[in-house]
Parts: C-alpha cells; sequence; structure tokens
C-alpha cells in the first residue's frame, strides 16, 4: 500500500509517504509557510519514490486539534486530493500523532503520555495516550479543550508531551502530582507518525471518503449570537 | 476545456464548470446567510468551518448534474483573495492541491475580475473596451477596462462600499443581515420624501464616499416617529440617492473616457431601481448598458470559472505549488491577457 499523509495543525509542516513497507517525509518548523510548503513537499516524496498521484491508494492527515487555520489547510489538502483520485482517507488526531512521535523514541518503561497543546485564550488540548501491544498510541478517555489547571487524568503515570508543557507547566505539574514522571515540551506532531498511524487505522477499517475527512477543532464555541450578546 | 471555479472569499460556498467553447455548463451555491445572521453579520472562523464542510459535497453534486468526471476537467479556477484569510484558503487549498492530483492546472482568480467579467455570461456579452462599475459589500469602484487585465483605476470609494453602506442603513432600520436586499424590498413600499445629499458630485473627480449618507440616514431615522411608512421612505430616499450618486459619477466617466458601453456589476448592480437609473442615464448618453443576470451579481462560482477559464486558454498558469491566498489584492496588478 502507497499512503500520503500530512500534518499542519502545529507550527511544524510536515508530509510523508509510506511506501514498500517505511516511509518518507519532509518536514520543516515554518510558522506560517504551510500553503507554500506542504504542495512542493508532498511532490517531491512522489519524485523521490517514483510515483504518480494517482499511484497512491490512500491519505491521512492531522485532524486536530491545534490551529484552526492550520487543521483546515491539511483538511482541504487532503479533500482535494482524495476527490481527485477518488481515494480513502483515514482521519489521525495530532494528539495521537504527538503520542506516537514520543513512542516511537523512547522504549523506556513507561507507556503513558500526557499530550498537551497550548489551545490559546487560557486553555490546551488534551488527550492521554498509552502505548499498546503493538506499539501504537491508543487514546485513553476523550481528548478536551480545557484551562490545564483543570485536567483529568486517569490513575497511571507517565510523561508529559507537548507545547502545552511549556506554557502551563505549573498548573500542569501541580495538577498531575505523583503521577508525572517527567515532561518534554518540545515534541511536534509530524507527518511520519500521521502516516504510521494512517497505515493501522486503515487496517482497521478507519478510512472515509473525501466529504467526511473534517476538521476536529474541540473548541465549539468561538462566537456569540446577537441574542447570547444582548443577554450579557 | 471544461474549467471548474470554486468561489469561497466570503459566506457563500459556490461552484461552477465553464467550458471554453460550449459555454456556463453548470453552477451550483450554498449560502451561509442565514446561519451569520443569528450573529449580525459574518463570523469569519465559522464561515471557514462551513465553507470546509460544503465545498467538496458541492463540487460532487457539480460533476454529477453535468454528467462529467474529474477526467474530463482541464483546468480549476478558484478564488484566490480579495476576501476573508481562512475562507479564501479553504477554497485554494482544496482547488489547488485537487488540481495536483489530477496534474491539470490551477489558477488563482482575483474576485473583482470576476464580478467584472460576470456579464460575458449573458447572451450578449460587452466587447471591449467599456467603462466598469463594480458595487458590492467591499468595493466600490470605477474601472475603464480595455482588455481582460488591462484596468485603469478611475474613482473608488474614499470610506464605505455601497454594500456597506446598504448594510449598515438597513441594520439602523432593523432590518436583518444582510441588509442590502431588505432595505431595497422596504424601499419599494416607500417614496423619496426626504433629500438625502448625494455625495461628491458637487466637485469634479470620480471617487464615492458614502459614510456621510449612512450618518445623514441615523439623523433622519432619529428624528422621525420610526412607523412603518416612515421607515419605508427613509428606505427609498436612501436609495434615490445612492442611484442617483452612482449615474452622475458614471455620467461624468462616460464623458470623460469617451467610452460608450457601461458595465455594472458586484452585489448591489441587482438593485432594481439602481439598475433602472444607471439603464435611463445610459440611454441619455447613448452608451449600451450591460449587467448580470440578478444571480451572478452577487458572488457565484460562474464567474470565477469564466475568469479563470480565459486566463487558462491564454496560457496564464501564474503560480507553481503554492496554495494563494490574498486577503488584500489590489486588481490593478493583475496581468493582462489579449
Ligand atoms: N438588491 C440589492 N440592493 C442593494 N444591495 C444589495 C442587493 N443585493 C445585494 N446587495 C448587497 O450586495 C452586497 C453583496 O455583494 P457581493 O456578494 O458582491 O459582495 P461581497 O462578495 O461580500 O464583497 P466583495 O465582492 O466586494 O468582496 C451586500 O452588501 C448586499 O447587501
Ligand atoms: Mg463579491
Amino acid at each position: 500500500m502507497k499512503l500520503l499523509a500530512v500534518e499542519t495543525a502545529t507550527e511544524a509542516c510536515s508530509a510523508a509517504l509510506f511506501v514498500a513497507g517505511g516511509i518518507l517525509e519532509r518536514f520543516e518548523i515554518a510558522p506560517q509557510q504551510h500553503t507554500k510548503l506542504i504542495l512542493p513537499m508532498i511532490d517531491s516524496l512522489l519524485a523521490e519514490a517514483g510515483l504518480k498521484p494517482a499511484d497512491l491508494d490512500a491519505l491521512a492527515f492531522g485532524c486536530g486539534p491545534g490551529s484552526f487555520t492550520g487543521v483546515r489547510i491539511a483538511t482541504g489538502v487532503i479533500q482535494g486530493i482524495a476527490f481527485g483520485l477518488d481515494i480513502p482517507v483515514v482521519p489521525v488526531s495530532t494528539l495521537a500523532a504527538l503520542a506516537q512521535g514520543f513512542f516511537n523514541h523512547n522504549t523506556a518503561e513507561l507507556d503513558v503520555v500526557f499530550a498537551a497543546m497550548d489551545a490559546r485564550l487560557g486553555e490546551i488540548f488534551w488527550g492521554v495516550y498509552q502505548r499498546d501491544s503493538q506499539g501504537f498510541a491508543q487514546l485513553i478517555g476523550q481528548e478536551v479543550v480545557t484551562p490545564a489547571s483543570l485536567v483529568v487524568a486517569p490513575e497511571l503515570r507517565g510523561i508529559g508531551v507537548g507545547s502545552a508543557w511549556s506554557v502551563y507547566q505549573d498548573e500542569l505539574q501541580l495538577r498531575l502530582d505523583d503521577k508525572l514522571s517527567y515532561f518534554e515540551a518540545q515534541h511536534l506532531p509530524s507527518a511520519r507518525t500521521v502516516a504510521k498511524l494512517g497505515v493501522h487505522g486503515f487496517a482497521q477499517g478507519l478510512a472515509v471518503g473525501a466529504e467526511l475527512a473534517m476538521p476536529v477543532y474541540l473548541r465549539d464555541k468561538v462566537a456569540k449570537t446577537e441574542l447570547e450578546r444582548k443577554s450579557v | 476545456m471544461y474549467v471548474l471555479g470554486i468561489e469561497t472569499s466570503c459566506d457563500e460556498t459556490a461552484v461552477a464548470i465553464f467550458h471554453s467553447n460550449k459555454g456556463l455548463v453548470h453552477h451550483l451555491l450554498y449560502s451561509q446567510i442565514d446561519m451569520h445572521s443569528e450573529y449580525g453579520g459574518v463570523v469569519p472562523e465559522l464561515a471557514s468551518r462551513d465553507h470546509i464542510r460544503k465545498l467538496i459535497p458541492l463540487v460532487k453534486q457539480l460533476l454529477q448534474e453535468s454528467g462529467l468526471v474529474n477526467a474530463d476537467l482541464g483546468g480549476i479556477a478558484y478564488t484566490a483573495g480579495p476576501g476573508l484569510m481562512g475562507a479564501l484558503l479553504v477554497g485554494a487549498a482544496t482547488a489547488r492541491s485537487m488540481a495536483w492530483a489530477l496534474q491539470i492546472p490551477a489558477v488563482a482568480v482575483h474576485h473583482m475580475e470576476g464580478h467584472l467579467l460576470a456579464p460575458m455570461l449573458e447572451d450578449k456579452p460587452p466587447q471591449f473596451p467599456f467603462l466598469a462599475l463594480l458595487i458590492s459589500g467591499g468595493h466600490t469602484l470605477l474601472v475603464h477596462v480595455n482588455g481582460i487585465g488591462q484596468y485603469k483605476l478611475l474613482g473608488e470609494s474614499l470610506d464605505d462600499a455601497v454594500g456597506e453602506a446598504f448594510d449598515k442603513t438597513a441594520k439602523m432600520l432593523g432590518l436583518g443581515y444582510p441588509g442590502g436586499p431588505k432595505l431595497s424590498a422596504l424601499a419599494e413600499l416607500g417614496t423619496e420624501k426626504i433629500r438625502f445629499p448625494r455625495p461628491m458630485t458637487d466637485r469634479p473627480g470620480l471617487d464615492f464616499s458614502f459614510s456621510g449618507l449612512k450618518t445623514f440616514a441615523m439623523n433622519t431615522i432619529n428624528a422621525s416617529p420610526k412607523t412603518e411608512q416612515d421607515k419605508a421612505d427613509i428606505a427609498a430616499s436612501f436609495q434615490a440617492a445612492i442611484a442617483d450618486t452612482l449615474s452622475i459619477k458614471c455620467r461624468r466617466a462616460l464623458r470623460q473616457t469617451g467610452l460608450n458601453r457601461l458595465v455594472v456589476a458586484g452585489g448591489v448592480s441587482a438593485n432594481t431601481q439602481i439598475r433602472a437609473a444607471l439603464t435611463l442615464m445610459a440611454a441619455g448618453e447613448n452608451a449600451d448598458i450591460f449587467f448580470p443576470r440578478a444571480q451572478f451579481c452577487t458572488d457565484n462560482g460562474a464567474m470565477i470559472a469564466y475568469a479563470g477559464c480565459q486566463r487558462l486558454i491564454a496560457g496564464q498558469i501564474i503560480e507553481g505549488q503554492a496554495i494563494t491566498a490574498r486577503p488584500r489584492w489590489p486588481m490593478m496588478e493583475l496581468s493582462a491577457i489579449d
């Protein structure tokens, strides 16, 4: 199977190609440059593999949560390609990709990640992930958008991963207390892990058609209606 | 060549297919107006969210109803600006990557060039050169048009656009969003009882200013007993002042340029009284006047597919693989095609 993946929900912009059992990747930290970079990245991946767009079998994308605009760039790109080629799409959580990136590089006995990314407006995107028997990041409970001081975690010891751990380290440490082993804030989600989770999700039957490949924002209330403004 | 056109610059998701020889094949539009009206105006983030939900289903339906498949397409045109950044990005990212997947050219279209060329979709299209009056939600432009991309700006609004003046005045009259068509309907029930100013008509030049009319409307509304009839009369008076002002400036521009064709486009050109006033003025000047059909005055995919098709035929694939969205993009920067 040949699967193309993109991840643009944070300041990192990346594309990856799963082909012949391996993964090729382009990755750049490039705030505001995603629209310029993403298609050339995809193009160069296919060129390296000697493939044409029509050779692709499936797609995966980091569907968020993350920057609303960033998530929509990935969604738009993937919807356009999926519809153009009539191939299926596996939506992959950006928090899962973040956790998976950590698991890929760490074989320590600690198998739980507290994935947390800054969501602005005093909140964070939060999800607890556990490494399953095959090494894939698996969500425990639900992903939420929440103030850092109110996060909910199961009775498991884990590692904090993601940008919220630099912005809200005090609140998170206080809240998690001895459930927290240590944290590493510098990790970013990447298309490589989206591809890995995408291939896995595809095998599990999680692929959908282009029009069902949708962003996950978590924050759903973004404006007040006229009625709501009047009643304040 | 079949060209798919995609428009997502503001609060309508619109798509169309134009064929270089056969003309317009099909067009569809989904309006977000009901959603935004609850908020009293367009909420950019909600607009972007809705575009990404609706765009692909709309393209799918468009192709199906046209009896076409992806492989029939020779190019994809999308509105790259001006407009709301997030909304533009949805159309741009989807269009550009769909074109990449099909290995066909994509072309970034200027929204106002789309409006300007909309009358080309009618049975008797105007020939170049002509004078164009573009009146929409964000723009009021008088342009000397020698050909596609050959534009000379003659005049513009120094403050509010005409459509904006309509919408703001409608809001003051307690009409919902978007107010232009509602104010116009209310004006039908009234007469021009109050003499509104005709801004900037008493001095030379082709620029406009409409923010004063809005203030005048506010004062007039406050001073009136606010009965339904008062409101209708104020609406009629306001609309008459706009129609008159536009006519005076267009007459001046026709005489100044020696042009004998006038094209009127953009959302406000759907207004019947403005159409009537401009038609009367043009007749007096021995000029021919051209409008788009009402549904192509406001945002639509057909005008984008048409404009993109012209640029594609001319071999203007003006971009590499960047997904282009330009919220601000002066129309005079466009390149000419012959
Ligand atoms: N019958 C009408 N009378 C007056 N104004 C109208 C009428 N119909 C539409 N409008 C106005 O036209 C505007 C919408 O036009 P259009 O869709 O061309 O603008 P836009 O796309 O929002 O702005 P722009 O094209 O400048 O980017 C709104 O301001 C609306 O009130
Ligand atoms: Mg418009």
